[in-house]
């Protein structure tokens, strides 16, 4: 059936189009002769065609081009008097006589439109006529076109302060009256349309009326063109009388379109001058209007202007925008009770957009805007709707943005209360956005108040909120949460050591409340932050005065073992003994030998009792080693006692290979090169010699569990390091002792039950290569090696 | 000539947050071989960073390191040049270069790279070249007091090879450079 509809509607269309045709053929031929009867009743027979009521307004629009291009030509030939022979005003009396009434009137106002150009009769008269006039048509679509008719042929004709149809004083009030008209006269005909024919078809003449909005617009956009039409005009006469129309209409969808037209048409100057009269007319709207579409989009059109003109931003003030926009909002909220949240957040976005660019210094009205939806938001449970949480992200984004600084916007007290509205999930995703900006910018926070406000807002990612748990989270954003506050924590800075420790005891504060899963990510950068603060404090004095100093290393240190502590019992031994290590050598670098040893002691425990894992052990142990090798503040008795703990791991690792390499690792642990003293040449060799102890036992279990020996790189090894000694100038290591080494690994080489293994050779002859240099090397280094035959 | 990219001890996040702005601008794909990487990265995220450099990453694991199966030492050749890679946290006494040495030999490679130091280095001994890239962030180091960031990039042309070192010193990028030439590789001798 609507195929049907559709069809008919071109057929007759067509044949509207051909009637238009035939008719203007003959108008042409009587053009051409100048024949004025003629031409008027074959124009009067072709406009006929737009009396039809039987097409959409689409159709009707095609129908109308064709008549209004024929119209053009006869336009012409009405002007020119000597064609015709008939005077203007005479002609205006005969077109008068046509037949039907909507021919009559195209007619009129195509002669009216020359009489104004001949100006024969003043413009304003011509045109209260005409206006008047058209009240004669009062079906809808074809009167919107008429008057749009109207419309376009005096548009260029109105009086105006520079044109040339200027009559006297008041001739810009005449013009503006008269589109004035026009325009109510139009939206009087364009909200009829919603009474016409049955409710059923709404969506179909929902969409024919927003078809014409656009005729019943323009005139609003002519107003604005008329040059004379200035500020006081507008204040005045304009803008009341076409709110009066908007109102009084009581159409919803007239009243979108106008106050939106009127927001788009007029400039921005004028809407800042005239808000509060624009803003009472929102709550006289129907219910049923989206006013806060219309209000936001005034809102983002101001935003707009001040961002552009920075030069009119006293304007705002003077006119004391924000306040008034923060009212009506409020009212807007309060009439439509049952608006949906995302709608009222939504509103203040626009409002918050508005206040950052406008007035951006003015921090507390961003907190108001912050305030008011805080309290339209108080009283309910979480968000749920994704919608409504969008905009609450966009309005928590928005002062990030603006304030590259992220410290301002931990001044706004209402900023952490409107996150708590949101479901855990997006609250720990507007943290993340948080921590982005801090980022991004470089910001550094440096005050122990603002890190305190700062963790607050981040607590989503810090802790488990109530009713999430660590574990229904997906791994990888897992990790990049926690990642993310890691390198956060570097962010956090104060020059002031005072500061900056009570800057770290807050966070750790705050992330001692993160529980197992989270402690290996965060205590990490906490404790370097410690031990920078460390490295910092040991230029300056411990007492200043007499008083005590709060932040000193020694407390610095017991904070930092009971936090390690905390790692240990979540099943991270193997990080907790590398950051007891760290802090070992922090405390050896402060001259504090209790806290070292207390460090070692924690870091052997977690050896002994929680890494089991032999290749964890390996390099547990080498980290024991290394560290114990750099420290000089331990006396003798505490440092026997290590070093002894540390050889005997070493000598109990569960492969021999790694047995080796680790005792002969400790032989360092008694030469250190640039502190006299701990020089002990007997305890070097011990070490060497048992080390080769444990090479000798790993060849032979070779032999027997494999039916070969292994190769000798363990050997070349432990040659190196004899070498190592030699040059140093242990005189327990004698030329003597190399030289039996060299044999034996020959030896070995050279066994039936040795498999060869190009690498260890290459290795040895390596190390020969070494002696030979040193050799060459003459001077007492020469004379040394010369004592060793290859 | 074939550009390498030596660096590591990046220690992101637990001792840093990222790169200095300076260095990432720096480095951009498509203009290097070959990176290699000391350790110390820590997580992932640096290790897609470094592979968005190049395709051709080789890292070797540091004892901070997030991911457990990087290798604890790594050989490759590199045009003439045989190149060895190892964190150095293995290798005590840390940053002895004669115990740096030892390790050259044992993998009989031209030029060692290892870090753990923090410390640029670059030292020609008897058996070749001991490499040491410091820490691409300046991160703090037990080892090292104000640790400058920097990294390396060689150029291997032949049997000469350049390395720039850039370090990051008082917010201005400085770059020196050292040369060093390869004798031709000895023929090994088998010892039997």
């Amino acid at each position: 059936m609507i195929g049907d509809g559709i069809d008919d509607e071109d057929k007759w269309l067509a044949e509207g189009i051909a009637g238009i045709q035939h008719n203007a053929f003959y108008m042409h031929r009587a053009l051409d002769s100048d024949n004025l009867r003629e031409a008027l009743k074959f124009s009067a027979q072709l406009l006929s065609e737009l009396r039809t009521s039987r097409l959409s307004p689409h159709k009707y629009y095609e129908l109308y081009m064709r008549a209004f291009d024929e119209l053009r030509r006869l336009e012409i030939f009405f002007k020119e008097e000597d064609r015709h022979g008939c005077s203007i005003p005479d002609l205006y009396e005969l077109v008068q006589h046509a037949g039907n009434i909507l021919p009559r009137l195209y007619l009129l106002c195509t002669v009216g439109s020359v009489y104004i150009k001949s100006k024969d009769a003043p413009a304003k008269d011509v045109l209260k006529d005409l206006v008047e006039m058209c009240r004669a048509v009062q079906h809808p679509i074809r009167g919107l076109f008429l008057r749009s008719y109207l419309a376009q042929v005096s548009r260029d004709k109105l009086p105006d302060i520079v044109s040339e149809y200027e009559g006297d004083a008041d001739s810009v009030m005449d013009a503006v009256d008269f589109v004035l008209q026009n325009f109510t006269e139009m939206n009087k005909l364009w909200v009829r349309m919603q009474l016409q024919g049955p409710v059923r078809v709404k969506e179909k003449r929902d969409k024919e009326r927003n078809e014409l909005r656009d005729l019943v617009g323009k005139n609003l956009h002519v107003l604005s063109q008329i040059e004379g039409v200035d500020l006081d005009m507008y204040k005045d006469t304009v803008l009341p009388r076409v709110l009066e129309q908007v109102v009084n209409c009581k159409d919803e969808l007239a009243q979108y379109y106008l106050m939106d037209c009127i927001i788009q048409v007029f400039p921005d100057e004028y809407h800042l001058q005239t808000l509060e009269t624009l803003l009472g007319a929102y709550p006289q709207l129907q219910p049923t209007v989206d006013i806060k579409t219309v209000l936001s989009q005034l809102m983002d059109r101001l935003s707009n202007y001040a961002a552009s003109s920075p030069e009119v931003l006293p304007e705002f003030l003077q006119v004391e925008a924000f306040a008034k926009f923060s009212s009506a909002i409020g009212k807007v909220i309060e009439a439509q009770a049952d608006m949906p949240i995302v709608g009222a957040i939504s509103l203040y976005v626009s409002l918050l957009t508005f206040t950052l660019r406008v007035h951006p210094d003015r921090i507390d009205y961003v907190d108001q805007v912050l305030g008011e939806c805080v309290k339209k938001l108080s009283g309910k449970s979480k968000l749920e709707d994704s919608k409504a949480t969008k905009q609450v992200v966009a309005l928590l984004s928005a002062p990030l943005e603006k304030y590259n600084d992220i410290v301002t916007a931990l001044t706004l007290s209402n900023y952490p209360r409107v996150m708590d509205h949101l479901d855990s999930g997006t609250n720990k995703i507007m943290a993340m956005v948080i921590i982005k900006s801090i980022m991004q910018n470089n910001t550094c926070i440096s005050t122990d108040d603002k890190v305190e406000v700062l963790f607050e807002l981040i607590k989503g990612l810090i802790k488990d909120l109530d009713g999430t748990s660590v574990d229904e989270l997906d791994e990888e954003d897992f990790k990049e949460e926690q990642n993310s506050v890691a390198r956060l924590m570097h962010m956090l800075y104060n020059d002031d050591p005072e500061e900056m420790f009570k800057i770290i005891c807050t966070v750790r504060k705050h992330i001692m409340t993160g529980g197992p899963k989270r402690l290996p990510f965060t205590v990490p950068p906490l404790v370097f932050s410690a031990l920078k603060l460390v490295r910092r404090l040991h230029g300056q004095e411990g007492e200043v005065d007499g008083e005590e100093v709060p932040a000193t290393p020694k407390k610095i240190f017991q904070l930092l073992n009971q936090t390690i502590e905390a790692l240990s019992y979540v099943q991270s031994p193997e990080l907790a003994l590398r950051l007891y290590l760290q802090c070992a050598e922090a405390a050896n670098d402060s001259d504090l030998e209790p806290v070292a040893y207390e460090f070692f002691t924690q870091a052997f425990v977690l050896y002994e009792e929680e890494i089991a894992d032999s290749k964890a052990q390996v390099t547990a142990i080498h980290l024991i080693i290394g560290t114990l090798q750099r420290m000089n503040v331990f006396g003798v008795e505490n440092r026997d006692t290590l070093t002894h703990k540390a050889t005997g791991y070493s000598a109990r690792l569960l492969k021999k290979p790694d047995q080796c390499r680790a005792v002969y690792a400790c032989s360092h642990l008694f030469w250190i090169d640039d502190q006299d003293g701990i020089k002990d040449g007997e305890r070097v060799l011990l070490c060497l010699k048992r080390s080769l102890r444990i090479a000798n036992a790993a060849q032979q279990m070779a032999n027997v569990a494999r039916g070969s020996n292994g190769p000798v790189t363990l050997f070349v090894e432990i040659l190196n390091k004899y070498l190592y000694f030699f040059e140093k100038e242990n005189t327990q290591i004698t030329s003597a002792a190399i030289q039996g080494l060299i044999e034996l690994i020959k030896t070995e080489m050279q066994s039936d039950t040795t498999t060869p293994d190009p690498a260890s050779d290459a290795f040895f002859a390596s190390v020969l290569r070494y002696i030979q240099f040193q050799k060459e090397k003459g001077g007492p280094i020469g004379e040394k090696y010369n004592t060793i035959n290859v | 000539m074939v550009l390498v990219l030596a660096i590591g001890d990046l220690h992101i996040p637990h001792r840093a947050p990222d790169l200095p702005p300076k260095f990432k601008s720096m480095l951009v794909p498509g203009k290097i071989q070959h990176i290699i990487c000391t350790g110390n990265l820590c997580i992932k995220e640096v290790h897609d960073y470094l592979k968005s450099l190049c395709p051709s990453l080789h890292i070797t694991r540091g004892e901070y390191d997030e991911d457990a199966r990087y290798p604890e030492i790594k050989t490759l050749t590199i045009g003439q040049f045989k190149l060895g890679l190892c964190h150095g946290h293995q290798v005590v006494p840390w940053g002895d270069l004669d115990s740096l040495a030892m390790l050259q030999r044992q993998l009989d490679v031209d030029i060692l790279v290892s870090g753990h130091t923090h410390q640029f280095k670059a030292y020609k001994h008897e058996g070749g070249v001991v490499i040491n890239p410091g820490s691409a962030t300046g991160a703090y180091s037990s080892i090292t007091y104000d640790v400058n960031p920097s990294f390396v990039l060689m150029d291997i042309d032949g049997l000469r090879v350049v390395v720039y070192v850039y370090e990051l010193i008082d917010g201005e990028v400085k770059v020196d450079k050292i040369d060093f030439k390869k004798t031709a590789t000895p023929a090994t001798h088998s010892t039997h």
